[in-house]
Parts: structure tokens; sequence; C-alpha cells
């Protein structure tokens, strides 16, 4: 099974032509994702030649879905570009568009989000500002390291990419079903609840890892999701205990501002729903096994 | 990024909205030739990011231009809070009948626009939320469509503004909500926004926070950035392209993807617990892809901290094998040797991932004196602590 990604996903890269585009198609190709074309309307009609298989750039995702069967769309189309991209995917109804680019103006991005809504949210958008989705032994969308670990029963949610390849790292005996990188932005398509809710529904996955950080509230109404809607046991790690108030920590969305956002309230909340929370990734990695190993 | 309000007012008259003639001063001569020109009674105000400026004394009304010259030189240079001001702001007086509350903002939790108003201005909305909640009215704005003079028609409507102020109050809704879009705010708040005895509506004050992703559309405001407030190594590493925020501590933390140096920060912290308290100096997210000439300038940024005693790199290998970064690593080092760098902090580093022995072993190899090799990510840290409080 896994979640939104598997080994009947037929992907499509929009920017595919760019240097972060090519790089990354090269690295999802290899790690087995069926890849079946790219868009860039001023490439439109010519192939491209990654590591010996030819892809084929169409002018629109509407095009390209019409003629590959494509389902996922992943985005590396730069920011100033990215929304038109994004609303171009939503137009074309593709069940999934994973937004890999960082540095979107969140105007850009309340604006997509708002359209999708309106159209009647026929397309998953994950990110953006995400590592994709990885679905290991399946599928490969996005940025995430592919070897780190194999098929398993842990499924993974988290804010953070490198955070999400330390956890898989850390329990790559274990294996994953799928991890989810949802981003670090103050306003994403897919949210932890969206994950924790397909993770409930995924028989494959039997126990979920969830990685959030300082900023907004989203991990407070996870964990009140998790108390009244999850089954499967959850261990969670917060980032950021120490970082100071009013300071941007890297992702746009991660301020502590006033006594929102911190991360203290957040371990409580989940706490308070059953979730065991590590202190660091190590630990959060120990919880995790005990689980496993008490399933 | 915040605004100054002397930003904000300037952002708001650019997009038409009513404020009080006014200017900025950054000396005492300088606010009295703005007084001259404004005329007998103005406010001087102290411009400062931080709340509660008016019961520090930073806020004083001046009859006349020697009362201007008194209250400038005693504001500039005062401490507010921990923030010196260093600029005034100068504005004419207004009468007020009435204050009222009005914003636009972000709303992450429902991934939309939002609108806040409320007849009961002057205070902090959070306190009359709290105190009378039926005195603030919240209306989600949608991003496709905005405020239309309809949209602005309903907020007057819904807030129960004076039924007199509408068509003023429905132009200065939409002329806000045109300055909270065309200019990428997250925040545009006026509080107060007030009524004169002769029925005008006036912006009093202006709180703006503009997105920063979005600078890219916004040449023009570049100006707004306050680099006389930023702290210097902050400007080295953002002109280096560099995602650096300067702390108080001694560990000077280097890793890759915002998460993991978050992570990173907290468990120096737990560390530093055992080791006389020693705290973190910096954040600094070199990237995904760790390169040697990125690694150069994050140590470079980190090492020219006076305050850092040692270093923490912290690099979990994805895409980019361990390996290379290893070789990073030893090439900053001696990037920075080159350079002629005064490089004898000790450091270390924790490597971890995609290959990530063979990226132990070119250190191990390597046998530089400064590199500590830890294998995992809590004793690197615990070793960076006691590090960094010996060097103390």
């Amino acid at each position: 099974m896994a979640i939104f990604l598997n080994e009947n996903s037929k992907v499509i890269v929009q920017g595919m032509t760019g240097s972060e585009g090519m790089k990354h198609t090269r690295r999802m190709l290899k790690a087995g994702t069926e890849i079946v074309g790219g868009v860039n309307p001023r490439k439109a009609g010519t192939k491209v030649d990654v590591d010996g298989v030819s892809l084929p750039v169409f002018a629109t995702v509407a095009e390209a879905m019409a003629e590959t069967g494509a389902n996922t769309s992943v985005v590396f189309v730069p920011p100033a570009f990215c929304k038109s991209a994004v609303i171009e995917a939503i137009d074309a109804e593709i069940e999934l568009a994973i937004v890999i680019t960082e540095g979107i103006p969140v105007h850009d991005s309340v604006t997509f989000w708002n359209y999708a809504e309106a159209k009647g949210n026929k397309t998953r958008i994950v990110g953006p500002n995400c590592p994709g989705i990885a679905s290991p032994g399946k599928s490969n969308a996005g940025i995430t390291p592919a070897d780190i670990t194999g098929t398993g029963p842990i499924g993974l949610v988290s804010k953070s990419g490198t955070l999400t390849y330390q956890l898989m790292y850390e329990l790559r005996d274990l294996g994953f079903s799928t991890s989810v990188g949802i981003g670090g932005d103050p306003v994403i398509g897919t949210t932890h609840i969206d994950c924790l809710k397909a993770f409930e529904e995924d028989p494959e996955t039997k126990a979920i890892v969830m990685i959030g950080e300082i900023g907004g509230d989203a991990e407070e109404r996870a964990a009140e999701y998790i108390k009244n809607h999850v089954t499967k046991p959850v261990v969670g790690y917060i980032a950021g205990f120490t970082a100071p108030e009013g300071k941007t920590m890297g992702h746009a969305g991660a301020i502590i501002s006033g006594s929102a956002g911190t991360a203290e309230s957040k371990k409580e909340a989940l706490e308070a729903a059953g979730v065991k929370v590590g202190k660091t990734p190590s630990e959060t990695a120990r919880l995790m096994r005990e689980v496993i190993e008490n399933l | 990024m915040d605004l100054y309000e002397y930003q904000g007012r300037a952002l708001f008259a650019r997009h038409n909205v009513p404020v009080l003639d006014g200017g900025v001063a950054t000396t005492t001569q300088e606010a009295v030739e703005l007084a001259e020109r404004l005329g007998d009674r103005v406010v001087v105000k102290a411009q400062v990011k931080v709340g509660g400026r008016g019961k520090a004394g930073g806020v004083k009304l001046a009859d006349n231009v020697d009362e201007v010259k008194t209250h400038a030189t005693n504001i500039l240079g005062m401490d507010i809070k921990g923030h010196t001001v260093e600029k005034v702001m100068l504005t004419v007086t207004a009468d007020i009948d009435e204050e009222y509350y009005f914003s636009y903002l972000l709303d992450r939790a429902n991934r939309t626009f939002l609108c806040i108003a409320s007849t009961a201005g002057g205070m902090e909305i959070e306190e009359v939320a709290h105190t009378a909640p039926e005195k603030v009215v919240k209306l989600p704005i949608d991003a496709g469509v905005g405020v239309t003079p309809e949209i602005a028609d309903d907020i007057v409507t819904k807030a129960g503004f004076p039924e007199d102020l509408r068509d003023q109050l429905v132009d200065v809704f939409v002329k806000l909500w045109g300055a909270f879009v065309s200019e990428d705010a997250t925040l545009v708040e006026v509080n107060p926004l007030v009524r004169t005895p002769e029925g005008k509506v006036l912006a009093l004050d202006a709180k703006v926070t503009l997105d920063e992703n979005a600078d890219f559309r916004h040449p023009e405001n570049a100006e707004f950035e306050d680099k006389s407030a930023v702290d210097p190594l902050e400007q080295r590493a953002k002109d280096s392209g560099l995602n650096y925020v300067k702390l108080d501590g001694s560990v000077g933390i280097i890793g890759n993807g915002a998460g993991l140096v978050m992570s990173t920060l907290d468990v120096v912290s737990y560390a530093g617990e055992n080791h006389g308290g020693v705290k973190p100096a910096n954040f600094l997210d070199i990237g995904g892809g760790a390169s040697a000439a990125v690694m150069a300038n994050g140590l470079e940024v980190v090492l020219s901290d006076p305050q850092v005693k040692s270093v923490f790199v912290n690099i979990f290998g994805g895409i980019t094998a361990c390996d290379e970064v290893a070789n990073g690593i030893l090439g900053a080092l001696k990037t920075l040797a080159d350079r002629g760098e005064d490089v004898t902090k000790p450091l270390v580093a924790r490597i971890d991932g995609n290959n990530a022995e063979a990226g132990r072993q070119i250190l191990a190899d390597a046998n530089h004196p400064l590199i500590t090799v830890v294998e995992t990510m809590d004793a690197a840290a615990d070793k960076a602590a006691e590090l960094a409080n010996k060097g103390a």
C-alpha cells in the first residue's frame, strides 16, 4: 500500500529542464520512480535524455496527462513562476502535486491553496518548500534520498527534510511505508492531519512518526486529531525548544511569536493525546523501536 | 520583515491611506527642522520594533520647537526594552473622537487571509478579544476575490462602525487591502484608526510585516531593511547567502537543513546543562547540499564570532554523500587558513547518513589537530559543549 505515492504512480516533473529539476529527475529515475515526462512550455515537443531514458517535454500539465496518463507532478519551478505552475496543475486536475520549490511568497501559496479549494480540492498539494514523498521500494517523488531505508511498517510525516532523513536512517533496519515531507512554510497544502488520517487507513503502516517544529499550531491541531481519530501508535519529535522568540529559524514558518508556536506547547498537546515525544531525534528513534517491538 | 512605524506610515501614504503629515529624524537637529515645517504642535515618537514605548517615555507631545528639541534629545538614544532608539517620528496632531482597530493578516491555520475589525481600538486587540469578544469581528478574506467595495461594506456593517463613516471606511479598507496584497504583507495593522471631531477617518499608527520571500518582487522596499539594527555577523552571513541567526552562547553550530539545525540547538543546550550551562552561539543552516564552498563561508562566519569557543558541525549526508561532506570540511579549513583566517577553535564533526563510514575515515586519516569526529549527534553535542566550557 503506502500513502499518496506508490508503484502505480506515474510522475511528471514541472521544471524538469532546470538544473534542480534535471538533477532530481535523474535521481528519481534511479530510485525506480516511473517518470513519464516533463513540462516546460518553452521546450515543448523536445525530448530530454536522462541516463539513456528519453523523456518527452510537454507544453502543459494537461497535455502531459493526456499523453502519458500521469497522475502525479513534482514541481521544481522557481519561486517567481511557481504559483502559475501549481494553478496549472490544479486546472488539469492531476491527483497529486508535490511542490519542492523553496522561497515562494506566502501570498502565492495562499492564492493557489484558495484556488484549489474553490476547485473542490481535486488535486492534493504537498508542500511548498518540502522534500516530497518517498514510498521505499515503490516510488520516490521529490528530493528525499532513496537509499536510506527500505519498505517497512513505519509511516513518517515531517515539516523538516534532514530531520526526516535522520529518523529514517536511525530506523533503517525497520523500514518505512511512506515518508511525507509536508514542508516548513507557514501555509502548506497537505497537513500533519491529512497524513495521520491516510496512515491510519493504510494497512501497511503499523506505527507513525510525526516530526514538527516551532511556529503555528499545526502540531496542536494534529494532537487533537490523534486523540479522537488515530488508533495506531504515534511517536513525536518537536524541534526548536531553545529557539528565541521573534527569530525565524530557517523555515519561513518556524517562528515563535509571544506564547504562540512554542515547542513546549506542542509537546504538551501531543503528550496529552497519548503521543510519546522524544527529547532528541535519537530518543525518538528509540521510542519508535520500543513501539514496534511491542506491536 | 517588521517595519518601523514611520516606514509603515510611508507605505500607507504610498497607497493613499489617510495618515497625518509627518516625517522621521535621526538627530535632534533634523527633528527641529522637521518640526519647523510641520508647525507648532507635534508628537515625537520613538521608533522601535517593540511595544510599550509610551510607558517608557518614548512618546511625547511638543507645543513648540524648544519642546521638540528637549523631547528629541531625550528620546534619541533611549533604551526601550533592550532596543536603542535610533530614530524619532514626528507628526502633526489630531483630535480624536473615537478609536477603532483594523487589520489584515495571514491566517496560517486556515490557510487564508483574515480581516480583524473592532470599534474598541487603541488597546491591545488580544485584550479586547479577551474582555469583550463581541466587539471583535474576524472575517476570512478569499485571496482569489480580495476586498472589493462590497466586501468592505460588509466589514463596516459586521463590525458595527458608525453609519456616517461608511463611505470613508469602505475606501480605507479597500486601499489597505491594496497595500496588503501589492506589497506582499503578512500583516497590516492600524491601531488606532480614528475618527476626528470633524468626522474624518485617519490611520494614526501603522504596523506592517512584509514577506521576505517576496523581496524579489519589491526592490523598492529594500530601503526598509534596517542594516544598522542587524547584527554584523548576521549581515555578513546574509551577504554570503547563508541562513544565520546570532544567539548568545559559545558553541558555534553548523548543520544542513533548518529542522536538523533547530534540533542541534536543542541537543547542544541539553548537553550544556552538564558543562557549565554553555549554549549555542548561533543557528546556521548551510542547506541540504552542504558543499565545500558553502561550508567554508559558514565556518568563516561562525569562527569570526568572538563568543564562539567550539564549533559543532552536524551534517546528515542525504543526496550529498558523507565522503564529499568530509572533504568539504577539510577543504573549508584549508580555504580559511589560505585566506589568512585564524583557525584555532576546536571543531566537533558528526557526519551521518549516505556513505558515513567513508566520510569519517577521511576525517580520521586527515588527522587534523582541531577536528574531533564523534559518531552520534547526542555524543557530539556533549563533546562540543565540553570543549566550549573548557575554552571559556
